[in-house]
């Protein structure tokens, strides 16, 4: 009897539902803040659930909002295999984005050709701005937290200066606007629709594509299989003839790859034009940070970054309509955010304590019963 | 104004004033980072604890017309972040760099939720700390204007430099700190609790994480608006290592940013030939340029970000 239980509670798989849990902890935290602020958090929370999956159109929303954070989730995930924690998506997101629209609004060519080359350039400018802090960090040992935070802000100022500046768009400039914008990208550059009249682009299939290609690296290539290495054990790997500094920025570069895709994405599948409101966030949406969640989330594992980034975008699309049903603003989701990122990284001790314990449970196996005195004897030494 | 005055006397004399002035509020929070980093835990949530310490001390100083109500509002609400991020890392021994942007989110977020519920727009207050003329000095031609015409957080914030230096170094509590963020075991082997001092580091770093929050709002600025602090809590951090987990070293690193915030506010308004933008970049390029300079110069605290388990 005790034994069944025991498989029941300490199975692997119900380590996989810790982040779920983790989750929870936040909500439940976060109705105690609603109800302080006087809001009634069932029907806050209600409003939120409507809004990200009450209709076609919400679905959709979700689905749109649900791009971005999964692939930069995904570039979280290849950073923190490799032990490097990449706070710089919102810039590597940025300067992806304005290396793709200076491309589409310079060139003439048929759609077809076009539209791959702007993703690429993408994917280029965000592998530039996490290379940067990545060779920093293997080379001068320099914390890439830190450098990563300070590469975002440098990015805001650049998209700040280009959009307002140089790249602004001409009709605006002539009008003497302020607005930050660039001009619209021709319409033959546009990402596909793949349910016209709705917003939902064919920039989900490229993230979903994505998500099997980072699995298949991270767990089926010699690259994947180097990148943990480094992650796992540092020395051992290096012993075992891994060049480690490079697997490091090689982490980087690919998660800022990735950040920078989604910017190009966000660019040629849902504006048509870059554009920022002056905030730091006006571009992302905060989607380099939100991307971190998603990742822990989706314990750190590509294909568990798909729901992941499902279950936040509704989270961002449902905030929205919380927002106009209740008055409460929209950065209640942020906070909500921030603690499901403690709670995640705290519910690591409860999968160390059930691995200790189902270490100790192994015991049981043997046709012998336990004597109670040795399971409080346990319990002690784990508290 | 053109850029033709900008080496002026008055100039000078206005961006080192401007300098000591801006300095406070990474002091503050770069000292309290230092104890937490001294003892072994690495807080990257101070931009979080500032927000909200700003928030905070913005809101009650509103409220009551008092800065001193406002200062303490600040502590409390930096005491209870720290005393949760110290519950997260030393308790749950969560990873610090990643907890710690936890609660940097969190800050974000909720000083935007209570700023937009609570006041609801921009304002600008005359009640926070003003400048206090320190009698004679004050009068010392040059000198007195950069020195002795500033607020009471910065003054406050000077004097807890040498304040720092002689808990860490002279009394016994200093020397736990250290002991605990050099060698942990070897410092439960002699009856120091390890808990006990990360648990006081750490809430004391949000403490002053809060106060470097009330600097911002109530002493240097008088207004408090969404994402006010734009990076400085993570300098903070950088700051600790630049000042290679010494208390001066810290207070040099400090100096050297706020010159580089002071002399940016200043090509801003005398309409030097670069883009503000470019000028505004200055700060976070300067600190990934000092982290390459002295990382891997000074050795930092052995245990850092390593949870502590008794073997």
């Amino acid at each position: 009897m005790r034994d069944s239980l025991n498989r029941l509670f300490l199975s692997k798989r119900l380590d996989a539902f810790l982040p779920i849990f983790a989750a929870m902890a936040a909500f439940v935290i976060g109705a105690i803040i609603l109800f302080i602020m006087g809001t009634n958090p069932l029907v806050a929370y209600r409003a939120m659930i409507n809004g990200a999956f009450g209709n076609q159109n919400a679905l959709v929303e979700t689905i749109v909002k649900a791009v971005p954070l999964l692939l930069i989730g995904l570039g979280i995930c290849i950073a923190f295999r490799a032990k490097v924690i990449n706070i710089g998506a919102e810039g590597q997101m940025i300067v992806g984005a304005l290396m793709a629209t200076a491309f589409g609004l310079a060139v003439e060519l048929p759609g077809w050709l076009v539209i791959p080359m702007a993703m690429f350039a993408g994917f280029f400018g965000g592998a530039v701005w996490g290379a940067i802090p990545g060779a920093l960090k293997a080379y001068f040992n320099v914390n890439e937290i830190l450098s990563t935070v300070m590469m975002n802000a440098i990015a805001v100022q650049l998209m700040n200066y280009l959009l307002g500046g140089p790249m602004m768009d001409p009709q605006q400039a002539a009008a003497l606007g302020k607005l930050p914008e660039t001009a619209r990208l021709d319409s033959a550059y546009h990402l596909a629709r793949l349910m016209p009249p709705t917003r939902l682009h064919a920039g989900l299939i490229i993230a979903l594509v994505l998500a099997v290609l980072v699995y298949i690296m991270l767990f089926h290539t010699t690259l994947g299989y180097r990148i943990r290495a480094v992650g796992f054990n540092p020395f051992a790997s290096r012993y075992g003839g891994i060049r480690v500094r490079r697997q490091i920025v090689m982490a980087l570069l690919l998660s800022g790859a990735l950040a920078g895709l989604a910017g190009a994405i966000q660019v040629y599948g849902l504006n048509y034009r870059m554009i920022t409101d002056g905030s730091p966030t006006g571009f992302t949406g905060s989607a380099g940070y939100n991307g971190i969640v998603t990742a822990l989330f989706g314990g750190l594992h590509p294909l568990g970054v798909i729901p992941a980034s499902f279950f936040f975008g509704a989270l961002l699309v449902g905030a929205n309509s919380m927002q106009r049903m209740t008055q409460v603003p929209s950065a209640f989701v942020i906070a909500l955010n921030g603690m499901v990122v403690v709670f995640v990284v705290s519910a690591a001790i409860w999968r160390e304590l059930r691995e200790r314990r189902r270490r100790l449970a192994k015991v049981s196996d043997v046709p012998v019963p336990i004597p109670p005195v040795q399971e409080t004897g346990q319990k002690k030494q784990e508290s | 104004m053109d850029s033709s005055q900008f080496f002026s006397a008055t100039v000078v004399i206005g961006i080192l004033t401007a300098a000591i002035r801006l300095a406070s509020p990474y002091l503050f929070a770069a000292i309290g980072e230092m104890f937490g980093q001294r003892s072994g835990v690495l807080n990257l949530g101070v931009e979080g604890q500032m927000l909200m310490g700003a928030f905070f001390a913005f809101y009650y100083t509103v409220q009551t017309g008092n800065p001193w109500i406002g200062l303490l509002a600040a502590m409390v609400v930096g005491a209870a972040m720290g005393f949760a991020m110290a519950v997260v890392s030393v308790r749950w021994r969560a990873v610090q760099g990643i907890s710690g942007i936890g609660f940097f989110i969190f800050g974000v977020g909720m000083s935007e939720l209570l700023f937009k519920t609570m006041m609801g727009e921009v304002r600008i207050i005359n009640t926070g700390f003003n400048p206090i003329l320190i009698p004679f000095l004050s009068d010392i031609p040059v000198l007195g204007t950069i020195f002795f015409r500033h607020n009471f957080m910065t003054y406050l914030a000077f004097f807890l430099v040498p304040v720092a230096w002689f808990i860490l170094y002279k009394t016994t509590l200093g020397l736990k700190i250290r002991a605990v963020g050099e060698n942990p075991h070897a410092a439960d082997t002699l009856g120091v609790s390890v808990t006990k001092i990360r648990y006081l580091t750490v809430t004391m770093g949000g403490v002053m994480s809060g106060v470097a929050g009330a600097a911002l709002s109530i002493a240097n600025l008088n207004v408090f608006q969404e994402n006010m602090t734009a990076g400085m809590g993570f300098i903070a951090v950088a700051l600790v290592y630049f000042g290679g987990w010494r208390p001066f070293g810290v207070m040099f690193g400090a100096l050297l940013f706020s010159t580089v915030m002071a002399l940016q506010l200043f090509m801003q308004v005398f309409n030097v030939a670069i883009p503000s933008e470019f000028a505004v970049m200055l700060p976070y390029i300067l600190t990934i340029v000092v982290l390459v300079l002295t990382v891997g110069r000074v050795r930092g605290p052995s245990a850092l970000t390593e949870p502590f388990v008794r073997e």
